[in-house]
């Protein structure tokens, strides 16, 4: 589905989410990275509060603004995908230790190398993966 | 206490900002991806405006040294680029790029009670099987 480029929203929603980031390592010193601190809270009873705090604001907040907006959740994408997408994402962000947000909010703020490296090539396997699928093999509308 | 406090509101603004992004559409995300087609180029400015706040945020806070809370801000450890670096983030990046979601906009839509669900299941047990590979 074709989607409108939206600059003010996605400045003034970037900035929020720049804001959050910035609290959080500036309030309790933490790396605000999602993958990060489901693991940890799924694995770990020591330090699991704020995260689980963390979490459910994230879920709660967003909850608000789709239930204001009338947003609802997409329907129709393959099962199939998803899960093989599901896999790999939990799989590469435990291996490759962080996803956008650790890697590339909070990594390239601290002006981390590693974190630099991940994005480019995050980014580069995502832009190649959508256009084989999209235009390449034709699988994914 | 002022731990969970702090954690809960930047978690509300993390969520909110993600939302109001219009990152949490994986069809928006996908269409970044899209660079030859359907092109929409809004998330690169979802990150720039985010690092537009955190850069100047970090500086600030490594500038004072300590966190609110008065711990020693916790970095990860630095460590060397290696293949794991590497191998996870292409395989992230693979993920990303067939359904439009990464972890934080896959959380996010869990209220919208749909896809999202399978989608988390199936990325937290990714983790799992990775973290019991990792172990060998």
């Amino acid at each position: 589905m074709e989607t409108p480029f939206t600059p003010i929203s996605a400045l003034i929603g970037g900035a929020l989410i720049g804001l959050a980031a910035t609290l959080l390592y500036a309030g309790i010193g933490r790396i605000a990275g999602i993958s990060g601190l489901l693991n940890h809270a799924l694995e770990h009873r020591e330090g699991r509060g704020w995260r689980l705090a963390f979490l459910a604001g994230l879920v709660i907040a967003a909850g608000g603004w789709f239930a204001w907006s009338s947003s609802v959740a997409r329907s129709g994408f393959p099962w199939p995908w998803l899960i093989v997408a599901g896999l790999l994402v939990g799989m590469g962000t435990r291996i490759g230790n962080g996803c956008t947000s650790g890697h590339g909010i909070c990594g390239l703020a601290r002006f981390s190398k590693r974190s630099l490296l991940a994005v480019v090539v995050f980014m580069s396997t995502g832009i190649l993966t959508t256009t084989l699928l999209r235009h390449g093999l034709v699988v994914l509308p | 206490m002022r731990r969970v406090l702090i954690a809960a509101i930047a978690g509300l603004l993390f969520g909110l900002g993600l939302a109001v992004s219009g990152m949490t559409d994986p069809d928006k995300v996908l269409n970044f991806l899209d660079i030859t087609g359907r092109w929409d180029p809004s998330l690169a400015l979802v990150m720039g405006g985010a690092l537009l706040v955190s850069v100047p945020g970090f500086a600030w806070a490594r500038r004072r040294g300590r966190c609110a809370v008065g711990d020693a801000l916790g970095d990860p450890p630095s460590r060397r680029i290696d293949g794991r670096l590497w191998i996870g983030s292409a395989m992230f990046g693979a993920g990303w790029g067939i359904a439009g979601y990464c972890p934080g906009p896959a959380l996010a839509d869990l209220s919208l009670a749909g896809e999202a669900i399978a989608f988390v299941v199936a990325m937290i047990a990714g983790s799992q099987i990775a973290r019991a590979w990792m172990r060998d």
